[in-house]
């Protein structure tokens, strides 16, 4: 259902005129016309959050860069998408991630199904130039049929946003400032004691990475399953 | 035309990278007519040549051996190549980071062992405080990751050099895979 | 309550305090109070009694007087005498100095004619130092809420924005956005669901006391903003976001809104008129980054206090998505005295973009620290020598740093600049919220970046990744420079992590957090080269720099 009048905007993506709703993000409108803009924390379905700044942009006339999953269009907007600097930029916060916990792919139960791992291919990485931080981090097994290894998340708090927007149950949320931050269940207590818990595995599910995982897997064998996100939503608001 | 100089070593890896080496099958043929494969764990030589056009290093650096050979290998090779995901990320050996090498020793020599629990002194090189990856210690030319990198990209990038030209691997290669 | 019953009061306040032929002010601020002037007032209090002076000596705890170097302090007739360091056992001899006239031990007596105090322009200080911030009637007695009453009674909101607009005060906060454009924002904002209207007070740049010094010292000017704010943009809520490191602004600040409550200068009907405003304090926990608005309109709403992209900016959609005044201490303590005195008396005042005057927290390397308030656009030099009384111990001077963490060290070159906000960002630093450090040549200036860079990593909040990451791996750098085993690429890796952070991270806190380290770099990098080239340290704070050493 469509509010009952809604402007149309034309721009320009990457020097392709393009028209949009504008209630739109710049992120739906590329999408929408087949051009590729790199994301993180963005998922189909879930609120938007501007964290992970993979999607940063140009727009002709601001001196700022633009996170395309929250920037509305506008009327005669300039964008561009992937200029040389994004590019370097992107690769630079890709390899800050992949130096900030311990991502060995090689052994991760999402070897070829996760999204960081695919982004540094799809960005040109091809080794990590900033030091590994290797910091020390626990792994909870304690849930009966999923793990959270803190070693593998990027905290683009997926998780947390499914579990609260979704399935309304809130289980998940953040603690810690800075590099101390970590994904929580409940008042930081062991997810397999958490009240809250449904077990409904949307957590895994939306998790870009390693990082929530159905036990019994080994490696690269946790593919996740997400096409199920944007029916719910829709279902639950009946949102277009 | 004289052949290309070709090392190839063995840092702290498992030996994954030098099978995917040799996964390159028949290919081998066609190469070994340009290259002279100098020294690596697959050849006799013992000491390291005075100059080679290519090395490929596998496995991470991670005991003070690694790293003087390393060293020595950088000032005579002409373009280096680390060659999967140890020598490009550290990867399974840079697990134990986490840890101190005191208690990796003693988890090893002591209580994961019934005879004589004793860590060793010598003959065992001395462990670094941390596993690192090739280019934090040393320039290198090209990365090839992956655990192991295919056979494909390794003749890939043997073949683009013996042509001439530096590999792009940004594409085709990834970790872990 | 209305006009005439204010001006009672104040006739009352005035007549009440008339009758004393001395009167001795003890700063009852948290600094003079941490050495102890909680017991400089009692010791003052009894000496008078025991004298039998109480008709002609009167006692009274006042605010912060600035010079917090020298604290304990204490001042008689409109500050013609000041004593400093004072102890309790000091109360003898200022009660003998100020009726009697008699010489007082030269250790105590403080000159009132340094320029540390007459180089000052206070508007914002203005009663610091002079009423007692626990009497609502002391504050009314200078002419407290008036400025309300004449802007509820005689001016329509829109022509209290104007003169706001006229006078060119900015944001006092850090950014320096133009208030009144900000509140005619918030005003034409639809605001179906309410407005509300937020103090910021939430201060944590290290070294900068300033908004807990006006807070503490004159708790009611800052209520009386808020009033005047939430009148000219049409909200009736307001909450003030202190820090809970400050418990002793928080009591004023809560004992001023119950006392502006029972009078009606607050609440309900405000001055016998159909606007009401009622304000509530929230204590922030700690994070330095809740003084970003975004973030600490989510911790207001009880959410982790971590910022969200803007737009929707607060005055679109703040909080409880409603549209939102955010303005800064100093900025409402700014407000009475320009509605009082007509936006153009305030735009006559400082330079052509940067009107009014600024506070500053003056400290580090300089024989006077403590609080002063000076008129936009007098030089640095003029701050650090004159009112400063320059650099103690002989020693040189190297740089002054202001806007905190996000902001940078000025070298000596530019010490006649002006101070405003165009000028500080020019040299590649900013205003911010007023926090000055000076530092001579005892500090290395890649251990100051460190410093800053120690604390922009602990204090991220952790939501975006450049941020998040990149401060780390910046202060892992420079921890690397200043010990000795940092190469020419980690300098390179370091400008290269910086400029991503700048340039990508979500909220201000982490786009600024590379500051300290651009503009140490852009006037100090042979220091950096030193330690990497030399492995040593000029100014001999980074001790006994290591050999680099092996895979550590």
């Amino acid at each position: 259902m469509s509010p009952a009048s809604v402007e149309i905007k034309t721009l320009k993506i990457d020097g392709r005129d393009v028209g949009a709703r504008e209630d739109q993000t710049i992120l739906e409108v590329a999408l929408e016309n087949g051009i590729y803009i790199p994301t993180l924390c963005h998922l189909e379905g879930l609120t938007e959050i501007g964290a992970c700044r993979i999607c940063l942009v140009e727009v002709k006339g601001t001196p700022k860069l633009l996170p395309a999953c929250v920037t509305r269009v506008q009327e005669g907007m300039e964008v561009m998408v992937n200029s040389e600097r994004l590019q370097n930029y992107r690769k630079v916060i890709v390899e800050l991630l992949f130096s900030e916990r311990n991502h060995i792919c090689s052994v991760c139960v999402s070897n070829g199904h996760c999204d960081l791992q695919s982004m540094a291919q799809k960005l040109g990485i091809t080794h990590i130039s900033v030091p590994y931080r290797h910091p020390h981090m626990p792994v909870d097994a304690s849930h009966e049929r999923y793990i959270n290894d803190h070693n593998r998340c990027i905290l683009c708090t997926r998780c947390v946003r499914v579990c609260h927007e979704i399935e309304g149950a809130h289980t998940w949320d953040v603690t810690g400032r800075g590099s101390q931050a970590k994904v929580i269940t409940d008042l930081n207590t062991a997810w397999g004691e958490s009240d809250t818990c449904t077990s409904c595995g949307k957590c895994v599910q939306v998790c870009p990475t390693g990082a929530l995982s159905e036990k019994g897997k080994s490696v690269s064998e946790m593919s996740k399953r997400r096409q199920f996100l944007p029916y719910l939503t829709l279902m639950r608001e009946g949102r277009p | 035309m004289s052949k290309v100089k070709v090392a190839t070593v063995w840092l702290d890896g498992c030996s994954g990278c030098h099978m995917s080496l040799l996964d390159i099958d028949e290919r081998l043929i066609a190469l070994a007519e340009k290259i002279d494969l100098l020294y690596g764990p697959l050849v006799d030589a013992k000491v390291f040549p005075e100059w080679v056009d290519v090395t490929l290093v596998e496995g991470a650096v991670s005991s003070e051996e690694d790293l003087a050979k390393i060293r020595k290998i950088r000032a005579h090779t002409k373009i280096l190549i680390s060659l999967g995901d140890c020598a490009v990320t550290g990867n399974v050996p840079s697990m134990r980071d986490v840890f101190t090498v005191d208690e990796v020793l003693n988890r090893t020599y002591v209580e994961n062992s019934d005879l004589k629990q004793l860590a060793p002194e010598s003959v065992v090189p001395k462990l670094l405080n941390k596993v690192r990856p090739v280019h934090e210690f040393v320039n290198v030319d090209i990365f090839v990751p992956g655990c192991p990198p295919s056979a494909d990209n390794i003749f890939y990038v043997l073949s683009e050099l013996l042509e001439g030209r530096m590999p792009d691997l940004a594409m085709t290669a990834r970790f872990g895979a | 309550m209305n006009q005439e019953d204010l001006k009672e009061i104040a006739e009352k306040q005035k007549e009440a305090n008339a009758p004393f032929e001395h009167n001795i002010h003890v700063c009852v601020a948290a600094s003079c109070l941490s050495s102890h002037s909680d017991q400089v007032m009692t010791a003052l209090d009894q000496e008078v009694k025991k004298r039998g002076l109480e008709q002609c000596c009167k006692v009274k705890g006042v605010g912060c007087m600035g010079l917090c170097a020298a604290g304990p302090l204490v001042s008689s007739g409109n500050n013609e005498k000041m004593f400093q360091n004072v102890t309790a056992m000091d109360a003898a001899a200022i009660v003998d100095n100020v009726v009697d006239e008699k010489p007082a031990p030269a250790a105590i007596v403080l000159d009132s004619k340094l320029p540390f105090f007459r180089g000052q322009k206070k508007i914002v200080l203005e009663n610091c130092g002079e009423i007692d911030p626990e009497k609502i009637e002391d504050y009314i007695a200078v002419g407290g809420y008036e400025a309300l009453f004449h802007a509820l009674t005689s001016m329509t909101p829109a022509q209290v924005i104007e003169q706001i607009s006229k006078s060119g005060l900015r944001g006092r906060g850090g950014a320096g956005f133009p208030t009144g454009l900000k509140w005619s924002t918030v005003a034409k904002a639809p605001g179906t669901k309410g407005k509300y209207v937020i103090c910021n007070a939430d201060e944590g740049d290290p070294g900068a006391f300033m908004d807990r010094s006006v807070l503490e010292s004159d708790p009611h000017r800052i209520l009386e903003g808020m009033a005047i704010a939430a009148y000219a943009v049409g909200a009736n809520k307001g909450y003030i976001y202190c820090r809970a490191e400050y418990p002793l602004a928080v009591k004023r600040l809560k004992d001023a809104i119950k006392q502006a409550e029972k009078l009606g200068v607050l609440g309900n009907e405000v001055c016998d008129t159909r606007f009401s405003f009622r304000v509530e304090v929230r204590l922030g926990a700690g994070a330095f980054v809740c003084g970003e608005e975004t973030a600490l309109i989510a911790s207001i709403e009880g959410n982790r206090g971590t910022p969200r992209p803007r737009p929707p900016f607060p005055a679109q959609s703040g909080l409880w998505g409603t549209p939102t005044l955010i303005n800064n201490v100093e900025t409402f303590a700014n407000i009475a005295p320009i509605v009082r005195n007509g936006g153009d008396w305030f735009a006559g005042i400082g330079t052509e973009k940067s009107k009014g005057t600024k506070v500053f927290a003056l400290a580090g390397r300089v024989t006077n620290t403590g609080l002063i308030e000076v008129p936009m656009g007098v030089s640095l030099r003029e701050i650090v020598y004159k009112l400063g009384g320059g650099i103690p111990d002989g020693r040189k001077f190297k740089a002054v740093q202001t806007g905190g963490p996000s902001g940078g060290c000025i070298p000596e070159q530019y010490l006649d600049m002006a101070v405003d906000y165009e000028s500080l960002a020019s040299v590649g630093s900013i205003m911010g919220s007023g926090g000055m450090i000076v530092m001579d040549d005892s500090s290395c200036m890649v251990d100051v970046a460190k410093y800053f860079m120690d604390f922009c990593m602990s204090e991220s909040c952790g939501k975006c990744v450049p941020c998040r990451v990149g401060t780390a791996h910046m202060y892992d750098l420079l921890a690397k420079i200043t010990n000795g085993t940092a190469s020419q690429e980690d300098l390179a890796m370091l400008e290269r992590i910086a400029e991503v952070v700048k340039f990508t991270s979500l909220c201000g806190l982490g786009q600024t957090s590379p500051n300290p380290v651009f503009s140490t770099l852009r006037y100090f990098r042979d220091e950096y080269l030193n330690h990497i080239e030399r492995k040593s340290c000029g100014a001999g704070v980074c001790s006994q720099p290591k050999a680099a050493g092996v895979g550590a």
